[in-house]
């Protein structure tokens, strides 16, 4: 395997517009003679499916939710980064850019991240014109708030509701396409696995929930839009439905996997509560504008916070990183938290939390503007918790969240299988070892609205894929071994349930491979991972049957997967012989406890190849060069 | 907490649904009713049984995929409060708790608890958006929209398609749903060239969808946990009137 970014060359600024230049065309009356498969439909998913569809090639969109609307991309609650600079206050191109790099721990690509800070203002054009309902000020205009790891304040938002905003534009688009033709719409349709032929991505391998018929669907492309995989620690802020298995498959399939092991922990979570729990609740990241963190000074202090005098409060994110204070990053906020927590200073029962407190915010600015900023996210707070952060404070914990890798792929974001290309949460491109708040919708609606629709023509021009035969015998080994696995699934009859083998592997991720990490935790993961596999494929029980509606079997399938990919995740983070952003190696650490990185050894992508079944994955590395920014010791002090 | 379950169990759209009863012991008051669900079907499951069918994703009451009827109201009990939000503090040791899928012509049953809700995609996809395709947009701010718009605006597009509107509404009418997305795009400049059309073209697909007309009875908006208000079907009306005057 050979990784070519295919980077244009050209000044920083300039390489996208040559690039778009340089790219081929399909003709317009040719288009329609192309079939595009979208996998997923959030934002990335259904940006592309649309505007490929405006173009007027024939897509085919398949999502497992019953309804395009109801992709997880809905869930984002505070906003969407854009450098369009309304507030005056020094943003541009080129600050989004740097503080997309930094925040990254410089472990992403220059080319990719600068040519998402440029398209970032065409998205809230393009959202704006589709009737997204953005907050705006009195005199009509677009208003913004501050997230962290940004001195500027460019986070355009709705409510405590951007994502599910965003999202409903998108699926409108959508659905105009779908009623035009152009777009076909196959809900309730999970993927197992991708097709190629003669080195090509030419479709993929489908699962109908309702009727439990698999099927193949051949294309002369497949876009993968399947977000991420925090679901690999069984609790995390993502819906119960995200799974790794349409990324993993296609890695089993000849995809190279960039940065498995960047995760990134929420430092704003509400904190667990019992075992029965199945999925943390974000509390968004805009609640540290105007909340306040801190815990006791003293550990295992048993007063209620109401009681606990200022000078006896640790606000130890302004007290350590008095530039940024409670804005700072997510992973450096997560540890923090997990810092204090482990001196005894955390608070709630279980002693795993930390207080956000808006009582200065209400004291300043009333209770009435605190409700109108973040009202329902109060509101979500208290139904949960059953406790009123109007007059107590919040209690949060870092939760799994987000994962910055995913399938890597080139400029044109096209994985290392021609014709297989990753979009969004899905593929490893911008966010590099940390991902910034409000950058996941930025660029999930990036490359779906502004980038698939060139580089995808580009490809189609460019390799014109043949017509593929159904009965080719790629296609029917492919098939025949997605049925193979689902009555493997069913014909196991053991006597534990699949959610028990899902919180076993989420407990070993968590402790091994979650906001700390170091060789000898990683290394047990290493053996416990596959023991479990093995007790999986032994002991699981899948009730029912294949041709019907089978929840359980739906989770069965996409455990497993896990259950090989938790390895790789082990596996890369193990190699990792450094601290960047997400992935803390307690080896590696300043004296003062922050990330210490290794640019001389680790400013490279890792980018690993399935060298087939009992095999060592095989580890390929693609240079990070970094032309126009000046590698620095991340400092938010 | 100690309860009693009668759950609608039904295999397929065309067979026969009935109620079965499951005890639930051992409920904690902090868990979620879906979390409550889980642990039911789980002991379903060991024991060989198929776990009870039902839809839901996200679990923080946006995606709008859980969907049932709790002791005959769409989400159960809480106001403005989805199942997957809802919390077993709200229910009293001891209760019976009878669980069904949202009952309406327009949802036909899947399996158990899970029914068809594509007919709200079908509504949208008749005219429930902008027609502006990618890369046509001028830019943000060169139209100013004024704030109280916005907020109007914001508050019907909050609709998060669950379809409880539907399942509480004795008619089994999608007004509320309608409404929401005509008001949301209504509200807006950027609505407005289509404004007329959207009206008449979603209220066709509607009534094509074997969704019951409206007749005020507010149901729907009880049920709403996402509150939307009901003033957004006055503006249908509003709207569907004048769009049907101009039309002829």
């Amino acid at each position: 395997m050979k990784l070519d970014a295919r980077i244009p060359g050209g000044p920083l600024d300039k390489k996208w517009d040559l690039h778009r230049f340089e790219m081929k065309l399909v003709n317009p009356a040719n288009k329609r003679k192309h079939t595009v498969i979208v996998v997923g439909s959030g934002l990335a998913g259904a940006s592309a499916a649309a505007s490929l569809g405006e173009l007027g090639y024939r897509v085919e969109c398949y999502c497992f939710q019953d309804s395009p609307r109801r992709a997880h991309s809905i869930a984002a609650q505070g906003g969407i980064n854009a450098a369009k600079n309304y507030q005056n206050d020094g943003d541009s191109v080129d600050r989004l850019f740097y503080d997309t790099i930094k925040g990254g721990d410089f472990r992403a690509r220059e080319a990719n991240v600068y040519r998402l800070a440029q398209v970032s203002v065409n998205i809230i054009d393009q959202c704006v014109a589709q009737g997204v309902p953005f907050a705006r000020e009195y005199g009509g205009l677009l208003a913004n708030r501050s997230f962290g790891g940004a001195q500027v304040s460019r986070t355009f938002y709705a409510r405590g509701q951007t994502g599910q905003q965003l999202l409903l534009g998108a699926y409108q688009a959508l659905e105009r396409q779908i009623a035009a033709g152009t777009v076909t719409m196959f809900p309730r349709t999970e993927m197992l696995d991708l097709v190629v032929v003669d080195g090509q991505a030419r479709g993929i391998i489908t699962r109908d929930l309702v009727s439990g018929a698999v099927e193949t669907r051949l294309a002369d492309a497949v876009v993968l839009a399947t977000g991420g995989y925090g679901n690999v620690f069984y609790l995390s802020t993502n819906a119960k439905g995200c799974n790794v298995t349409a990324t993993f498959r296609a890695w089993k399939r000849g995809a190279a996997f960039g940065n498995p092991c960047y995760t990134q922990i929420h430092p704003t979570c509400i904190p667990v509560s019992g075992d029965y729990q199945s999925k943390l609740t974000l509390m968004s990241e805009s609640l540290r504008n105007d909340g306040r963190v801190w815990v006791p000074k003293a550990p295992r202090d048993p007063r209620t916070p109401g009681d606990i005098p200022e000078a006896e409060r640790d606000y130890y994110l302004e007290r350590k990183y008095p530039s940024y204070g409670n804005l700072s990053p997510r992973d450096i906020a997560s540890r923090a938290a997990k810092e204090v927590c482990d001196e005894g200073r955390g608070v709630g029962e279980t002693g795993l939390g930390v207080y956000l407190d808006f009582a200065d915010a209400i004291r300043r600015l009333g209770e009435d503007t605190i409700r109108e900023r973040y009202g329902n996210l109060f509101e979500m707070y208290e139904r949960i918790t059953g406790e009123n952060p109007y007059r107590l404070p919040m209690r949060i914990f870092p939760a799994a969240h987000y994962t910055m890798g995913g399938l890597w792929v080139d400029y044109n974001l096209m994985s290392t299988v021609p014709g297989l290309f990753v979009l969004g949460e899905a593929n490893f491109s911008d966010h590099g070892a940390n991902r910034l708040g409000a950058s996941a919708l930025m660029q999930g609606l990036a490359d779906g609205y502004f980038i698939i629709p060139y580089t995808l023509g580009d490809y189609l021009a460019t390799a014109r894929p043949a017509p593929v035969d159904p009965g080719h015998a790629e296609v029917r080994a492919t098939e025949a071994a997605v049925r193979e696995r689902v009555s493997g699934l069913l014909s196991v009859s053991g006597t534990r349930t699949v959610d028990d083998f899902h919180r076993a592997l989420g407990k070993i991720m968590w402790q091994y491979c979650g906001m700390e990490r170091n060789a000898e935790g990683l290394r047990r993961a290493l053996e416990e991972i596959p023991a479990l596999r093995r007790e999986f494929s032994r002991d699981v029980r899948v009730v029912g049957t294949g041709e019907e509606l089978n929840q359980s079997l739906e989770r069965a399938g996409r455990v497993a997967d896990f259950l090989e990919f938790a390895e790789l995740m082990c596996r890369d983070a193990l190699h990792r012989e450094e601290s960047c952003g997400g992935h803390f190696r307690t080896e590696h650490q300043t004296p003062d406890g922050e990330a210490q990185r290794d640019d001389e050894r680790f400013a490279y992508v890792a980018a690993w190849e399935y060298a087939g079944e009992g095999r060592d994955p095989v580890l390929h590395r693609e240079p990070l060069v970094f032309e126009n920014v000046h590698l620095a010791t991340r400092s938010y002090k | 907490m100690r309860l009693t379950l009668r759950i609608w169990r039904q295999p397929g759209p065309s067979s026969t649904g009935r109620f079965e009863t499951y005890p639930a012991p051992d409920v904690s008051p902090d868990m979620s009713f879906l979390e409550m669900l889980d642990v039911v079907n789980e002991r379903l499951e060991t024991s060989g049984q198929a776990p009870i069918a039902f839809d839901h994703d996200c679990r923080e009451g946006i995606c709008g995929s859980c969907s049932m009827m709790i002791n005959g109201i769409p989400h159960g009990p809480a106001r403005a409060t989805t199942t997957c939000q809802l919390h077993m503090r709200r229910f009293r040791d001891g209760d019976t708790i009878t669980i069904e899928p949202f009952r309406a012509a327009a949802f036909p049953v899947v399996r158990d608890l899970i029914v068809d809700r594509s007919a709200l995609d079908r509504i949208i996809e008749a005219g429930g958006y902008v027609s502006v395709a990618t890369g046509n947009a001028p830019e943000a701010n060169a139209m100013p929209v004024p704030k109280g718009s916005a907020e109007r605006a914001m508050d019907a597009a909050q609709c998060i398609g669950c379809g409880a509107c539907v399942a509480a509404c004795p008619n089994g009418s999608a007004m509320l749903f309608t409404a929401a997305k005509v008001t949301h795009l209504g509200m807006l400049p950027q609505g407005q060239p289509e404004r007329d059309r959207r009206v008449l073209t979603m209220v066709e697909r509607m009534d094509l969808e074997q969704f019951g007309g409206c007749t005020n009875f507010g149901e729907c908006h009880e049920a709403c946990p996402k509150e939307i208000p009901l003033s957004t079907i006055a503006r249908l009306n509003h709207d569907f009137l004048k769009a049907s005057l101009l039309a002829d």
